[in-house]
């Protein structure tokens, strides 16, 4: 797939020191020194016992947590056709500095991605990017809802996942069908779940507070209604789904119960649900809107369960750049969405701080489990695998200022926000794409 | 004397008890003025007002421009079709456009919920909501209370009925809660499909039948219907409406002998309200169109900072 050959240093070897070397999936959580050759890791040694070389680069990371490179399942790129929102080279660059090494991009670019010229288009461009890019197709022809896409010709070209998000697949029917037709090609489908008669020219959750500030709501049911008929249809044809963000109560019960059946299914929810309310709308917030929408603390508090408990498996973003003349608009008007790549780890850390998370939980979510669900490369620190790696510091304070917004846009509720934790050096193949440490 | 430290008039909710007092007051003192011979006082001389309508209105828009040329303030307006909002300027363009006229107060109307509270981030000038979406039209509740206090004397402990469509309705919502800061209790009833979810939230209590909403009550206020929303499957017809939810003489009978009929208008006569109720001796209709005037020209005098020579 990509192996993007861009990015700022190069060096042969680097050496990882003094970290806590943290990797759930091989079972390893302990402090030493990582060695990275030829763009793979090399090996771990204890604290000083790892082997020099002529030109290697070396970073003391005492005090820091060095894990497998953080993969974001859910982002959109806005490339082709919005790239004054957002290109792939500034979105993998936001990527690197939120700490992750990979993401997924949603296939409603302008074409969308709905066949392999488009597919081969953004894994060219995703070369020089700072992050592996791994392209999502189309479930339907154009993203209208009617015809299925050509899922083999786009799994052919680099797919690795469909969907039709920033829409729901309202007709039943071509679902099933979807789900059924993806099985051939292996292909995952994620699901974008929205009763769009209960959601249409809504603006922000339904209840006093939509109420109160005269904004139509979105009800709960919205969601939940069409979460349910994508786990019974997943439960019916036996074949997989991943439900995309996740924003109520119910929703993570219905999905914790389908999976207690056995029923082939994963879910994600972004950093938003469980750290922001409707609240954050207040006076009219363009910034606190997004779809679905922000709900309440009871369901903010269930999403902090599912992600605990395992009835949600990934953390992902759902970044959505969108420029000022999107959002500063009236209410009504202003369009969906927030960028969340630079703060998903700061708001992660604040879960493990709260305890609703351990470290080992967060790497799973933000690491292990995308890449297991899509079937891509990573999720662990195995020796002789391609050294993409992600360093966290959980002391580093900082608060979130526009001028720091390495995304192309700055539609993020969070700016201004003080934070402690984040991604301080993020490591693709052995070539450093962000970094704020001294070597 | 209270000082009314506002910039904005953007919704009912950011008026305090002590605030609503004081429009009331002023409004009060300035009807006079509107009954003399030359009605014309030199209070907002020199002092440029915008008014900037994205919907259409007759009677807002009327009402805010005779207060203000009573007052003797130039005023200019904008309508949605003729101003640049169809070329596709957006509404903070427009605000800065507006801004670089320096005027000193923009009254503005927008089918968007929250478009004044959007105003009043970008520009200088006081920003007035003449009502905005489904969210507040704080003028038309201030008159409402202006209405009701002359004629009863006192708000508090009153039983105010709302009858009708509150999901849609900005009156409502700042009538809700103008009468419940002012210590009334107000009953809201109408079909469910147009009673909001959380409306408790802003002080209403829902009732469960046009008949427990009417008994006893003190003052009855029906809303217009709008038939333009019927793309949403809110209600089968008008004529069951009349039937159910209309307020006539005979469910009239509940409200106490001296109960005040009031409604935002335009009516839709037969359908929300009975023709012989709208023109009974108990409608006040017609003085909530009066006191309109005197309570815009009390909010004009007032964020103008006439409020300052307590
Ligand atoms: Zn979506």
């Amino acid at each position: 797939m990509t192996n993007p050959s861009a990015g700022n240093t190069s060096a042969t070897a680097l050496l990882l020191k003094n970290g806590r070397i943290i990797d759930p999936k091989n079972g390893r959580d302990e402090t030493g020194d990582l060695l990275v050759e030829h763009g793979k890791i090399a090996g771990f040694f204890p604290s000083g016992q790892a082997p020099k070389s002529d030109g290697m680069k070396s970073f003391d990371l005492t005090g820091k947590w060095i894990l497998p490179g953080l993969i974001d399942m859910h982002v959109h790129l806005r490339e082709p056709g919005e790239e004054y929102k957002e290109t792939i080279m500034s979105g993998t660059r936001a990527a690197a500095a939120g700490g992750f090494t990979a993401v997924a991009c949603m296939p409603n670019t302008n074409p969308v991605n709905d066949n392999q010229a488009i597919t081969s288009l953004i894994l060219d461009k995703a070369e020089k990017g700072y992050a592996r890019v791994y392209p999502i197709g189309c479930i339907s022809k154009g993203g209208k809802g009617k015809m299925l896409a050509e899922f083999g010709e786009m799994k052919e070209a680099g797919v690795v996942a469909l969907s039709d998000d920033g829409r729901p697949v309202a007709n039943s029917q071509l679902m099933r069908r979807a789900l059924e037709y993806a099985g051939n090609y292996n292909l995952l489908v994620i699901c974008h779940s929205e009763e769009l008669a209960l959601s249409e020219n809504g603006a922000m959750n339904e209840g006093a507070l939509s109420t109160k500030l005269g904004l139509r709501g979105i009800p709960r049911s919205a969601e939940e209604i069409m979460v349910y008929r994508d786990l019974s249809l997943a439960e019916y044809t036996g074949k997989p789904i991943h439900i995309a963000h996740v924003s109520t109560r119910e929703s993570v019960s219905l999905i914790r119960r389908a999976k207690e059946k056995g029923s082939p299914v994963t879910a994600e929810s972004a950093p938003h649900y469980f750290s922001l309310t409707e609240k954050a709308i207040d006076s009219y917030n363009t910034l606190a809107k997004m779809n679905p929408p922000l709900r309440t603390t009871d369901d903010l508090l269930a999403i902090r369960e599912g992600l605990q408990d395992g009835a949600l498996d990934v953390i992902a973003t759902d970044h959505a750049p969108h420029s000022m003349l999107e959002k500063d608009v009236e209410f009504d008007r202003a369009a969906n969405g927030i960028i969340g790549l630079e703060t998903a780890v700061p708001l992660a850390m604040e879960l493990v701080r709260d305890n609703v998370l351990d470290v080992a939980r967060m790497v799973e979510l933000l690491s292990v489990n995308p890449a297991k669900i899509l079937g891509v490369a990573g999720g662990s620190l195995s020796k002789g695998a391609a050294a993409d790696i992600t360093v966290i510091d959980p002391e580093r304070e900082f608060i979130y200022s526009a001028d720091m917004v390495v995304s192309k846009s700055g539609n993020s509720p969070f700016l201004d926000r003080k934070f402690k934790g984040k991604a301080v050096l993020t490591i693709l193949g052995g070539r450093i794409t962000f970094s704020e440490l001294d070597s | 004397m209270h000082r009314f430290d506002h910039k904005h008039i953007l919704s009912m909710e950011d008026l305090s008890r002590e605030d609503i007092s004081l429009i009331l007051q002023t409004a009060e003192s300035f009807k006079e003025i509107s009954s003399r011979p030359i009605k014309k006082v030199p209070t907002l001389r020199g002092k440029t007002i915008i008014s900037l309508f994205f919907e259409p209105s007759t009677r807002t828009r009327l009402s805010f421009e005779i207060a203000a040329k009573r007052m003797s303030a130039d005023t200019f307006s904008i309508a949605a079709s003729t101003s640049s909002a169809v070329k596709g300027e957006t509404l903070v363009d427009t605000a800065k456009n507006l801004t670089a006229m320096q005027p000193d107060i923009i009254i503005i109307r927008h089918s968007f919920s929250g478009s004044p509270n959007l105003l009043a981030k970008h520009i200088s000038a006081s920003i007035i909501n003449a009502g905005d979406g489904t969210h507040e039209h704080p003028s038309q509740g201030l008159l409402d209370l202006m209405t009701v206090t002359e004629q009863k004397g006192d708000i508090k402990g009153l039983k105010v009925a709302i009858i009708g469509d509150i999901a849609h309705s900005r009156v409502a919502h700042s009538d809700i809660i103008g009468f419940t800061k002012m210590g009334a209790n107000v009953h809201i009833y109408g079909p469910s499909t147009l009673i909001p979810p959380g409306i408790e939230n802003l002080g209403a209590t829902v009732c469960c039948s046009l008949q427990e909403a009417l008994q006893d009550a003190d003052v009855v206020m029906t809303l217009r219907i709008q038939k333009e929303r019927q793309k949403d499957p809110l209600f089968p017809s008008l004529r069951e409406y009349a039937s159910f939810f209309g307020v006539n003489r005979r469910i009239m009978e509940a409200a106490k002998p001296d109960a005040l009929v009031m409604h935002p208008g335009p009516i839709n006569r037969g359908v929300e309200l009975d023709p012989d109720i709208a023109d009974s001796t108990c409608s006040v209709i017609l003085d909530q169109v009066t006191n309109g005037v005197a309570v815009r020209m009390a909010l004009l005098y007032l964020i103008i900072g006439g409020g300052d020579k307590t």
